[in-house]
């Protein structure tokens, strides 16, 4: 693996929890060049020819096996588009761990712009983890605007956490998902703004088979003048469930939009959307006080929790 | 030591001002387990909150263990000794029951003293530990937790406001105890009980009886308790509570 300075090796820590170079399968991008990359006998990395971004090939039927594919970006000005396709054979079973960290300390803006595409065969499963993540003084701001496309083939299930907790100034995240019979997609985004940071959330999912499912979850915390949007739609085209949930805090000057959206097209798509924003509850506040925290001490309890 | 003279509580409630609490004085001193009783509405659950710092009083003072603490923030207080099991608990999205009890003992509590405290309440405490303080327990469940995190802070001043709310009968017997310990080993500390229960009033050292925010009477046990008992405020649930099969 080439030598990474410690700035990349902290953003590597905190989006990927690497220390060292990951067991399995992985893809280590760092200012736009592969700093390491390695396959397994299950799993192939295959960089891609015409565009930035590589595709990941699992065979049917691999369990228990990972793949990390984490970006770094420390140098200020560079942006870049990266293309990942991810092909999950029948059967397999793995987590994919992905993940974007930007330093910028520079004047100019540094963005990575990460398309994913999941292609997952029938009775597959992918646990999928996604951190973003920004640090650095400068002036320019941390851009990060993924864009993920979930096909599920018949009782595939894919379950996606996201989070993105700290210094990322601009993001606007676009999720498409299609399911066929029997599929199941489970969304957990956890979301924490700051200062002026703004973060839109985009979901469309699309529950084509019978029986097929959704539960789409957003916990998030607006602060200081940060605004987000939540926009989540489902639509019901076959009997199917589906569950898209917003739950909210919002501090200081905080601003949040959240536009859950439901259609049916089919009389037994059964589909519900709950969405609650307000601030902390003056009783949690108090009842931690009275067990000697302070204010402050307080809130950063309730809101580790919330986003825990 | 807790002494209070002459709190009192006002509020502007529909135009009107009206007293809450209308001059209250009284001492808990150390090794002292207090029980307040009275009918609902006359002011006890206020008098709590005034002493723990929730609500400042429209006037008089509070000295805990001789220092003035009419002005003092609720992490003061907190931090002084007070703790406080509040009346309807308090629930909390993503904090488990460990957590609230680690905030509460103030240090890195390990899993087996953590247990400790869940099983005096009489709750399984494996069951109970990494569960979240959310709308998913019962309300018998949550009361029992509140009053674990007030043991588990060991505080110099513990006040319990209705601890036998919402909890079935089968339990209650495990609460009496709880407070039987508690009176037991209360060493340099005091215990204020807000209750109607005769069980629990029958644990007392004294008995304070408040009504429409001022105390109608207060003394000893022995003394207080024949005046109460076939009133509205000792309530005998705990008669059926031994019907109930409770050993
Ligand atoms: N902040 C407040 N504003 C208006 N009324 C209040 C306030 N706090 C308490 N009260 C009223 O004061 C009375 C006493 O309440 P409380 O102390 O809860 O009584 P208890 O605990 O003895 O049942 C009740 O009628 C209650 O509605
Ligand atoms: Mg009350």
């Amino acid at each position: 693996m080439k030598q990474l300075d410690e700035i990349q090796l902290r953003l590597l820590r905190e989006v990927a929890d690497l220390h060292e170079v990951p067991e399995g399968a992985y893809n280590i991008r760092a200012n736009g060049d592969s700093a390491g990359r390695a396959s397994t006998s299950n799993i192939e990395i295959v960089p891609k020819q015409k565009v930035s971004g590589i595709d990941i090939h699992i065979k049917p039927g691999t369990k228990n096996e990972s793949v990390h594919i984490p970006v770094v970006l420390t140098q200020s000005g560079l942006k870049e588009t990266v293309y990942n396709d991810f092909y999950v054979g029948r059967n397999a079973d793995v987590v994919i761990v992905a993940g974007c960290g930007i330093d910028n300390c520079g004047n100019q803006d540094a963005q990575h712009d990460g398309i994913h595409r999941f292609f997952l065969e029938p009775g597959a499963h992918v646990k999928y983890v996604e951190k973003h993540y920004g640090s650095g003084d400068g002036r320019g701001r941390r851009i990060l605007n993924p864009v993920t496309e979930v096909h599920l083939e018949e009782n595939s299930s894919m379950e996606m956490e996201m989070v993105q907790i700290k210094g990322v100034d601009d993001t606007e995240r676009t999720t498409r998902a299609e399911l066929k019979a029997g599929a199941k997609l489970a969304v957990r985004e956890r979301l924490m703004t700051h200062e002026k940071q703004r973060a839109i959330s985009v979901y469309t999912v699309s529950l084509n088979g019978a029986g097929s499912s959704a539960d789409v979850v957003s916990r998030s915390v607006a602060r200081d003048d940060s605004y987000q949007k939540f926009d989540s739609r489902i639509l019901g085209n076959a009997p199917c469930q589906g569950h898209t949930e917003c739950d909210s805090i919002i501090m200081d000057r905080g601003r949040i939009l959240a536009v859950p959206g439901l259609e049916a097209n089919d009389v037994d798509a059964a589909l519900v959307h709950e969405a609650a924003i307000g601030k902390i509850a003056g009783e949690q506040l108090m009842k931690l006080m009275t067990l000697g925290l302070t204010e402050a001490e307080a809130e950063e309890q309730i809101i580790n929790g919330f986003l825990k | 030591m807790l002494e209070l003279t002459n709190l009192s509580f006002q509020v502007h409630d529909e135009g009107r001002d009206k007293g809450i609490l209308r001059g209250v004085t009284l001492t808990i001193p150390d090794r002292e387990m207090v029980v307040v009783t009275g009918p609902n509405g006359g002011g006890k659950s206020t008098l709590a909150r005034l002493i723990a710092g929730i609500e400042t009083p429209t006037g008089g003072s509070i000295r805990f263990n001789g220092a003035d603490i009419t002005a003092a923030s609720v992490t003061d207080r907190a931090r002084m000794g007070i703790a406080f099991a509040f009346q309807q608990p308090v629930r909390f999205k993503g904090l488990r029951v460990l957590d609230l009890l680690r905030i509460a003992a103030g240090k890195r509590l390990d899993v087996s003293a953590a247990c400790e405290y869940l099983s005096a309440v009489g709750l399984c405490a494996k069951d109970y530990i990494d569960r979240e303080v959310n709308g998913s327990l019962s309300g018998g469940e949550l009361k029992r937790i509140e009053i674990a995190t007030v043991l588990a802070r060991g505080a110099k001043l513990s006040i319990f406001d209705e601890p036998e709310a919402g909890i079935d009968l089968w339990s209650f017997q495990n609460l009496i105890q709880v407070f039987e310990n508690l009176r037991r080993n209360i060493r340099d500390s005091a215990i204020m009980i807000i209750s109607h229960q005769e069980r629990i009033l029958a644990v007392a050292d004294r008995i304070i009886v408040i009504q429409d925010g001022a105390v109608l009477r207060q003394g000893p046990k022995d003394e207080i308790l024949p005046t109460l008992i076939g009133t509205a405020a000792a309530v005998r649930a705990c008669r059926q509570a031994d019907q109930g099969g409770a050993q």
